[in-house]
Order: structure tokens, then C-alpha cells, then sequence
């Protein structure tokens, strides 16, 4: 087995693509689920309204980069109203049922066969990302410590990436910290005590979807640019099951815990891929337990297992306080 | 008149301060002993509040008037639709008809965080501490105003740090005089029922309110809490607020109520001191039902006897003849 290889595949999953993007469209959710204790289920709807908010403007009308960026983010802003008018008036299960059906009407509206032209169905959109890699202050080349690292391209969405998730986690802190963010976690613990103290709880929430919203959609710009590819199915419903497990891996209403989350959730998959199929190749496994082809879907198996273990022995997370899960129980 | 008095948010409860009452008596003097009774200065003044439930109506008010600067309570029967008359008027529910003012300015239909803001705070009958917050959170939470609850400003702590000390000092005065100060640090949610009614109470007292609102403020509460509950009661009457409470506990009532108004089945059915309205007839019988004392004449009693014995008398024949 090559152990290097599979550390340095481990620690390129770590500051990878993916990690940025959940990081993320986890920040944003954060925002929506950890502080203002809103059950946003369709958080993968932000990522998909942005990307596709990108790539149509730009492949379908020939517009440019900075509208596409635009559009995506008005998009985003747009969706969160769409989903509060009718349903932050109401209990917070409504929104749960209202917002997992809302992603996936985005995601069947971006696959139909009547949009295709604008939306290329189920093929998505290809050539939109030139605009954004024309503004690559990389030269040309490869970025290495050893066999860790990069191309010029992943070089120039990695550093913007993480640039984004830099001051995501930093507008979060700042916000979380002052009285607006006093009001937010207030109101995930009883919104009917934040009204009689005379604040106006359905604007505070309205203003966390959004603001949760367009964090999570950054999630969708970078993850478009990055793949420079879009499909709809990329947007479904198990991409924010996944963003709900970075944010629980590392804990609720903590700054830096989505993207530790995220950071860990993609080593551990980029791990038990690699070892699994190792393993396999070199003749350790056994064909007829497990075959290369099954290791795909085994090793979202551990991630499970993984999450069971965590919510057993460590219920707060990775950043969360133990004290704060026990008055639940109250 | 009472709410002109300065307030003294530091004062400890002692008890023992009694103008307000005094002058709250005063006040209440000549207020006729029945449902809707006019008082001289109301703060609060419903008319024709109703709301139904389906085909029950829980609340059926045809004027109610409450006075400024005194404490009044609310009592009645389980059912009588008390909580939801706080409900309507606090905002958190509407009524299907009727209107009412607060300091003359109407409030049907206005939503509840504007009936705060306004100055008519309400606490819960299941206290609502906001458990994963401190104590001091929830205490500066409950302050109008503040200029860093808008998003914008939010980020830049130069614009509200100022403002955020000074209500942290009212917060930690008023955590001193509830005897909180302790527990400035602690979650709101370890703390135990008795102090959860007082880090509610103090709370309320953040949004600086002229009228409380408690809806059973004794529910749960320790017996050793409750002389102290009850001396900053008597406190907020004491720093010229009005307060209108709900409460099972007759005791309570007696003691720190200027003014006792009676539900039953939602509708208001008697008013008056607190002495008078106990021994009221329509609200014994609210309580205790219509015939709970109604004495047996000697002539019906021998009756009944006599009754009795025929029934013995056939039933003992019944079973000889069964044995035979």
C-alpha cells in the first residue's frame, strides 16, 4: 500500500475544492440552523441559484463574469424571500417541509427538457469560468511541497476560496458577537419570549435567511468556477444532508466549526477511499466482500458511522460545550 | 399621581414602602363593586373582546378598565379564559372582535413586539429563560433601542459598545436587586424555577415598561421565593408601574392586590378589593359551583331519612323472599 500517496490525497482534500465549497454553503447554514435555529433543509438551492446564476448568464447570454456573479447573488437573495414570506410566520417544521421541496423545484426547473436551452437540462453548462481564470495572477505551472500540491488553476480558486471562507468566518464572528446576533440566538430559544421583549423576531429571521443564504450561495460560485462544469443533480437534496453533517461534526453556533466540519468530512471520505481500495488492489480485502466499484458508496457507510460515534460520545461536536447540550434535557 | 413617581430601579424589596398602595387605595375608593366598573385614571380600557375557539368562546369581555398605578389581579376558575385574555391583549393572539387601549392609544391588531415596545411587557406562564444564553444576555436582550440590533451596524462594535456598557450596568443593578448576580455568568438554563421567574421578571424591567404584565408568577415557585417574588411585586408598584397579574394563589392575592377582577367561563363577573370580591357570592359560586352549600332544611332531611328507610325496608324483603 502506498501510505504516501493516500496522506498526501488525505491533506489535498483537506484545503480542496470540496472542503472550500461545504465550508461554505456549512457557514451559511450555520448562520440559518446553529444560531437562528431555522431548519433550513434546502440549503443546496442557494449553491444551485448562484451557479447557475453564473454559468447561464455567461454561457447562455454571453454576458460577463461580474454580472453572472450579479444575478447569482440577487438570486440567492431572492430565494430566501421566496421562502420566508410564506413560512417564518409559521412553525419551524414548515420551513423544513417548505425548503426541501424549494431545492428540489430549483433543481427540477435547472434539468427540464422545456428549459434546456437556457439551462442545458441534464447536461448543465460548460464554458463560463474563462472570464474569472482570465484574472489568474498565477503563472502557468505546478505548485508543490514534495508531491503535495496544485496546478495554477486549483492555485487561483483555492486561494480565492479560502479568501471567501476567511471573511465569511469573519462576518459571522462580528455578527454573532454584537446585539443583532444576541437577538438571532435568542430567537432559537424561544421566539415568543424575543417578541414580548419587543423586537420584531419574523424581520430578524427573515434577515438570517438571507444573510445565511448568500453566504452558502459564495458556496456555489466557487464550486461552479472550480469545476468550470455545472449539473443539476449536483444540487440535490443529499448535498445538504451533507452540509447538516459538517456542521454537526464540528458543532453548532461555533465560528470555525463548518469548516473544521468541512476540512474532516472530505479527509475521512478522501481516506477511506484510498485505503479501501488499496486494500482491495493489493489483495488484503477479499473481492467478494467488497469491489473497487462498491468503495464509493461504502465509505459514506463509515462517514455514518463516524457521525453515530461522534453524536454517542461527543453530542456538542468537535468545537461545541458539553454544558450547552445537557440543559436540553431540561 | 403614581407614575410620576421617579423610578428606583436599585432599591431592595423591603416591604415595608407603602405609599403607592396607599395612594392606589385611595385611587379605588369610590369604584363601584361591579363588572366593568369605571376608575378614575385607567391605563388599560377594553371594549367588546371576544374570541372563539370553534364553537367555544374563551373570552367574551364587555369592558374591563385597569388602573393606573395600582396592582390589580386576574382570577377565575381554571378555564375562565384568563391567559388568552392576556394573549389578546399583549398581541400574541387575536381576538375576533373587539378593541382596546393602552395609555389612549388603540392596540387591536398591533403585533406584539409594537405592544412591548410600547410599554406593556408580559412574562409567561411557562417561563420562557432562554436557556443556552447567559444570564447577563438575557437580561441585556431585553433592552429597547439598541443601536447594534441593526445588521449593518452589527459589525462595527465602535458604534455600539458604548451603549452596550451602559445596559450592561442596568442589567447587572437590576440582577442585584433580584438577587441574580451570582448567576451573572451561568446559562439561563441551569438555573432553578423559582430563578427563572426572576431573571424573567428583571427582564421584563429591561424594556423599562409602565405596565407588567404576570401571567402566575408564583406557578412553581419555591415557598422560600415567594416572599421575596413577591416584595418586588409590590416593588414595581412601589416605582410607579401597573401591574396586572394572573395567579391561582389566594394568598397572593390578598396580600399585594389594590384590585381583584374575576373570570369565569370568559366573561368578567365580579370586581372589587381583594376582602370584598372573597366573599362575593357569584365568585364563590364560580369557584365552587352554583349548590355547594345550599344547607338541607330539617323538613327534607326527613324526607331523605324516610326515603332511605322504605328503600331498606323493601330491599331486606326482596332477599328474604329470595331465600325462602
Amino acid at each position: 500500500m502506498n501510505w504516501e500517496q493516500i496522506i498526501v490525497n488525505a491533506l489535498e482534500a483537506s484545503v480542496g475544492l470540496q472542503a472550500v465549497v461545504f465550508a461554505l454553503a456549512a457557514i451559511g447554514l450555520n448562520v440559518h440552523f446553529g444560531y437562528t435555529g431555522l431548519l433550513n433543509f434546502g440549503q443546496s438551492a442557494f449553491l444551485a441559484v448562484a451557479a447557475y446564476g453564473l454559468a447561464v448568464m455567461v454561457s447562455t447570454f454571453g454576458l460577463s463574469f461580474w454580472v453572472g456573479i450579479l444575478v447569482g447573488l440577487v438570486g440567492a437573495v431572492i430565494l430566501a424571500l421566496l421562502l420566508g414570506v410564506p413560512t417564518l410566520r409559521l412553525r419551524a417544521d414548515y420551513l423544513a417541509i417548505v425548503t426541501i421541496a424549494a431545492a428540489e423545484i430549483v433543481r427540477l426547473i435547472a434539468r427540464s427538457v422545456t428549459f434546456a436551452d437556457t439551462f442545458g437540462g441534464s447536461d448543465g453548462r460548460q464554458a463560463f469560468a474563462g472570464g474569472f481564470y482570465d484574472l489568474n495572477p498565477y503563472p502557468e505551472g505546478s505548485y508543490n511541497i514534495g508531491s503535495f500540491g496544485f496546478g495554477e488553476r486549483a492555485m487561483w480558486i483555492l486561494t480565492v476560496g479560502w479568501t471567501l471562507v476567511a471573511l465569511s468566518c469573519l462576518i459571522v464572528f462580528l455578527l454573532m458577537r454584537s446585539p443583532w446576533g444576541r437577538v438571532l440566538k435568542a430567537i432559537r430559544e424561544d421566539e415568543d419570549a424575543v417578541r414580548s421583549l419587543g423586537k420584531n423576531v419574523y424581520s430578524y429571521k427573515m434577515q438570517s435567511l438571507i444573510i445565511g443564504g448568500v453566504l452558502g450561495s459564495l458556496g456555489g460560485f466557487v464550486y461552479a468556477l472550480g469545476q468550470a462544469s455545472i449539473q443539476p443533480d449536483i444540487f440535490g437534496t443529499e448535498t445538504t444532508f451533507y452540509v447538516y453533517t459538517v456542521l454537526i461534526l464540528g458543532g453548532a453556533a461555533r465560528v470555525a466549526s463548518p469548516v473544521v466540519g468541512a476540512m474532516i468530512f472530505w479527509v475521512v471520505l478522501s481516506l477511506t477511499d484510498n485505503i479501501l481500495n488499496q486494500a482491495i488492489d493489493a489483495g488484503y480485502i477479499s473481492t467478494s466482500i467488497i469491489t473497487n466499484s462498491q468503495v464509493g458508496q461504502v465509505r459514506f457507510m463509515l462517514v455514518g458511522l463516524a457521525l453515530m460515534l461522534l453524536m454517542i460520545f461527543r453530542p456538542q461536536g468537535i468545537f461545541g460545550d458539553r454544558k450547552e447540550i445537557a440543559l436540553d434535557a431540561r | 399621581m403614581p407614575a410620576d413617581q421617579p423610578a428606583t430601579a436599585t432599591k431592595a424589596p423591603t416591604g415595608s414602602r407603602s405609599g403607592q398602595r396607599e395612594a392606589a387605595a385611595a385611587a379605588l375608593r369610590d369604584v363601584p363593586h361591579e363588572p366593568g366598573a369605571p376608575k378614575p385614571d385607567p391605563i388599560l380600557v377594553a371594549d367588546e373582546v371576544i374570541r372563539q375557539f370553534g364553537g367555544l368562546t374563551a373570552v367574551d369581555v364587555a369592558h374591563i378598565e385597569i388602573q393606573r398605578g395600582a396592582i390589580t389581579a386576574l382570577i377565575g376558575p381554571n378555564g375562565a379564559g384568563k391567559t388568552t385574555f392576556f394573549n389578546l391583549l399583549t398581541g400574541f393572539d387575536q381576538p375576533d372582535k373587539g378593541t382596546w387601549s393602552f395609555n389612549g392609544r388603540a392596540l387591536s391588531g398591533v403585533a406584539a413586539h409594537r405592544v412591548a415596545r410600547l410599554g406593556m411587557v408580559r412574562t409567561f406562564q411557562l417561563t420562557k429563560a432562554l436557556s443556552r444564553l447567559s444570564v447577563i444576555e438575557n437580561m441585556r436582550l431585553g433592552a429597547t433601542g439598541q443601536r447594534g440590533e441593526n445588521v449593518f451596524r452589527a459589525l462595527f462594535k465602535s458604534i455600539w459598545g458604548t451603549q452596550e456598557r451602559e445596559i450592561t450596568e442596568r442589567a447587572d443593578d437590576l440582577l442585584a436587586r433580584f438577587k441574580l448576580d451570582s448567576k451573572r455568568g451561568d446559562f439561563a438554563g441551569s438555573l432553578s424555577g423559582g430563578q427563572r421567574k426572576l431573571l424573567e421578571m428583571a427582564r421584563a424591567l429591561m424594556v423599562a415598561p409602565e405596565m407588567v404584565m404576570l401571567d402566575e408568577p408564583m406557578a412553581g415557585v419555591n415557598p422560600a421565593l415567594t416572599q421575596s417574588l413577591l416584595g418586588h411585586v409590590k416593588d414595581l408598584r412601589e416605582d410607579g408601574m401597573t401591574v396586572l397579574f394572573v395567579e391561582h394563589d389566594m394568598d397572593m392575592v390578598r396580600d399585594i392586590s389594590d384590585w381583584v377582577i374575576v373570570m369565569a367561563q370568559g366573561k368578567v363577573i365580579a370586581e372589587g378589593p381583594p376582602d370584598a370580591v372573597m366573599g362575593d357570592q357569584r365568585v364563590i359560586d364560580a369557584y365552587l359551583g352554583q349548590h355547594h352549600d345550599a344547607a338541607l332544611t330539617e323538613e327534607e332531611e326527613q324526607q331523605v331519612l324516610a326515603d332511605a328507610e322504605v328503600a331498606l325496608e323493601q330491599e331486606r324483603a326482596e332477599t328474604e323472599e329470595h331465600n325462602q
